[in-house]
């Protein structure tokens, strides 16, 4: 037998000859690296949801809302100023670099009525561009050209939820509908995006021009037709931080803002929002991986408990073994071995109960897990650790005992 | 072999001392069978074990081999008892949940290393190479100390001290551990100490030493 296989001999020996007890033993490891890798898992799995969601939506682009407005000391909500405008799209188009294509749109809540069926909802205004700007595609029908923009056409795309809503499951592509004052035909149905924010699944898309048609869009002071927001898309992803400043400028500009003024709109990339999501779920997923830690530990004082026991109650069979010449650091060791051994296999099944738990949760449909290896790699480390630390006490005990006491001890 | 000059041993008993030994002198050569006698508390015990590495005297000196071990550090002591010393214990001392062969082999484990042929040849030499797979729980005492001889003999010490060998055992596995030592003494010359309150244990010996009130107090040759 190799030399160093026989502390592993001898550990498996202890451990096996007291089943139950190992395995209680263990269980405040099980549980603690369990919890540890469900609980990562399920933060993980958040956290590759929304970013697959954020780029599906297109990590380039980049939208712009109305800031709050100040009046008279009130300051209203973000988004309640009408400062953007139809001219500074075109402007921001025509100036900012590194800028693909540029999607004003301007919602209304509006008054649908199709058959005798009356609701409300939410409909955009866009342009031809919103659609490749905003990463969208098509479940069936088409989205409209730049022609019935022109001649403003009284079509309407419709997102998912929306004809999920009003249709069914019968065919909308085809089908009228009374807007306001205005009567569309549907000629195309957005695929779901299941996205987060504003998605476009829950709205109602035709063509701007058709939409001044029916309401009035308003205008500012100087004239410019106001708009809700504005998505643009970036040609060179790298340029992103380059062209939200340079929109800044130009904007600022524009609306005639003097240095002391704050901004009276809001610019935010999908990237900066993805950066900050996955942050914020980073945070927690680790607050929740500390928490299940602490029940590591307490795993590990229960393994010192029993190792410490386990010393005592083989005190004879340290005599023993010191008697046939083990010397301090061979006892040492043994039992150092032994509570690593223990705390591992406690960590192997954690592992494994975890990954099960988070498995089950993913197949469920409750929430996406992700079990990443550094976190498994992570998880059996410190279990292991675990039982060197805790181990260490007792097993120094054990070395230190006098063999001639420890032969006569019963 | 084995040379003990002026040995004194004192246990610290609270605040008192307790002294066991009181100027041990003590000369045994190499391939001797010498049995120790002496009432209990005499201080027989502590002797062995002083002489087996197993505790350091008070003062005096002790020489194994030519060595001064007296003043050695707990890991030397070891490393002695290891290669030179094997131990045969009144109560056998095995380990309840290792098998025959296992125990056999625990005796080679801190000498060097684990040899699954030697420990099944050591068994044999004692008759119970047929029982190497049985537990101790399992075994009658005589063949529990038989278990204890093959471990203390596998590493081929030139040193074996038995206390009281036979002292829990019926009189006829008594003898037969008597004659497996005395046999193995003849065929390997090995140096055999040990204790033993039966006189016609000891008669077996070639040597008798005396012990009283720590101290020898007389020797008688066989």
């Amino acid at each position: 037998m190799k030399k160093w296989l026989d502390p592993l001999s001898t550990a498996w020996v202890g451990v096996a000859t007291h089943k139950l007890r190992s395995f209680l033993t263990i269980l405040g490891i099980v549980i603690g690296v369990a919890a540890v890798i469900t609980l990562m898992s399920i933060g993980k799995g958040a956290e590759a949801r929304i970013i697959s969601n954020i780029e599906s939506m297109g990590s380039d682009l980049i939208t712009i809302r109305p800031g709050s407005f100040t009046f008279g000391g009130v300051r209203s909500a973000a988004g309640g100023a009408a400062t953007l405008t139809m001219e500074d799209a075109a402007a921001i188009s025509e100036r900012v670099p590194n800028v693909a294509a540029v999607a004003p749109s301007y919602s209304s809540s509006l008054q649908v009525v199709i058959g005798g069926q009356n609701t409300n909802s939410q409909v955009t205004g866009v342009t031809p561009e919103y659609m490749p700007v905003n990463n969208l595609e098509l479940a069936e029908g088409a989205f409209f050209s730049e022609y019935d923009y022109q001649r403003g056409a009284k079509v309407a795309v419709l997102g998912a939820g929306v004809k999920e809503t009003l249709f069914g499951d019968t065919s909308a592509v085809g089908q009228q509908m009374r807007m306001g004052t205005i009567i569309v035909r549907v000629i195309g149905v957005l695929d779901s995006k299941g996205g987060i924010m504003g998605s476009p699944d829950d709205t109602i898309l035709i063509p701007l021009t058709a939409m001044q048609q029916t309401v009035a869009q308003p205008r500012t002071a100087q004239g410019e037709r106001v708009v809700s927001s504005i998505a643009l898309s970036v040609s060179d992803e790298q340029q992103s931080d380059l062209v939200v400043a340079e929109i800044t400028s130009l904007l600022r500009t524009r609306h005639q803002l003097g240095p002391s003024d704050d901004d009276d709109f809001r610019i935010m990339s999908m990237e900066e929002i993805a950066s900050t999501l996955s942050e914020a779920i980073g945070t927690m997923t680790l607050l929740l991986g500390a928490i299940a830690a602490i029940s590591l530990l307490v795993g590990g004082i229960g393994v010192m408990n029993i190792m410490l026991v386990s010393v005592l109650e083989r005190t004879r069979e340290i005599g023993i073994r010191k008697a046939l010449g083990a010397r301090e650091h061979d006892i040492w060791i043994q039992f150092l071995i032994e509570a690593a051994f223990l705390t591992l296999a406690g960590g192997i099944i954690g592992v494994i109960v975890g990954w099960a738990v988070s498995y089950l949760v993913s197949s469920m449909g409750v929430m996406t897990t992700v079990v990443s290896a550094d976190i498994v790699i992570l998880a059996v480390s410190v279990s292991v650790g675990i039982g060197l630390f805790f181990g260490f006490y007792p097993a120094w005990n054990a070395s230190r005992l006098n063999p001639i006491e420890a032969l006569r001890s019963e | 072999m084995i040379q003990l000059q002026n040995i004194t041993k004192v246990y610290p008993m609270g605040k008192r001392e307790l002294t066991v030994l009181r100027g041990v002198n003590l000369n045994i050569e190499k391939g001797e069978l010498v049995a120790i006698m002496g009432p209990s508390g005499s201080g027989k015990s502590t002797m062995l074990n002083l002489i087996g590495c197993l505790d350091k005297p008070t003062s005096g000196s002790y020489h194994l081999e030519g060595k001064e071990v007296s003043r050695l550090g707990s890991g030397e002591l070891a490393g002695i008892r290891a290669n030179k010393i094997g131990f045969v214990f009144q109560t056998f001392n095995l380990l309840p949940r290792l098998s025959a062969l296992a125990n056999v082999e625990l005796g080679m484990r801190y000498a060097g290393g684990v040899d699954r042929a030697r420990a099944l040849e050591a068994l044999e030499r004692v008759g119970l190479s047929a029982r190497a797979n049985h537990r101790p729980t399992e075994m009658s005492g005589g063949e529990m100390q038989r278990v204890a001889i093959a471990r203390a003999l596998v590493k081929s010490p030139p040193l074996i001290l038995a206390d009281e060998p036979t002292g829990n055992l019926d009189s006829r596995s008594g003898e037969e551990i008597i004659s497996i030592l005395t046999s193995l003494h003849a065929a390997q010359g090995i140096t055999l100490l040990m204790i033993t309150h039966d006189a016609s244990i000891a008669h077996h010996c070639q040597r008798i030493i005396h012990v009283m009130d720590g101290q020898v107090v007389g020797e008688e040759r066989t």
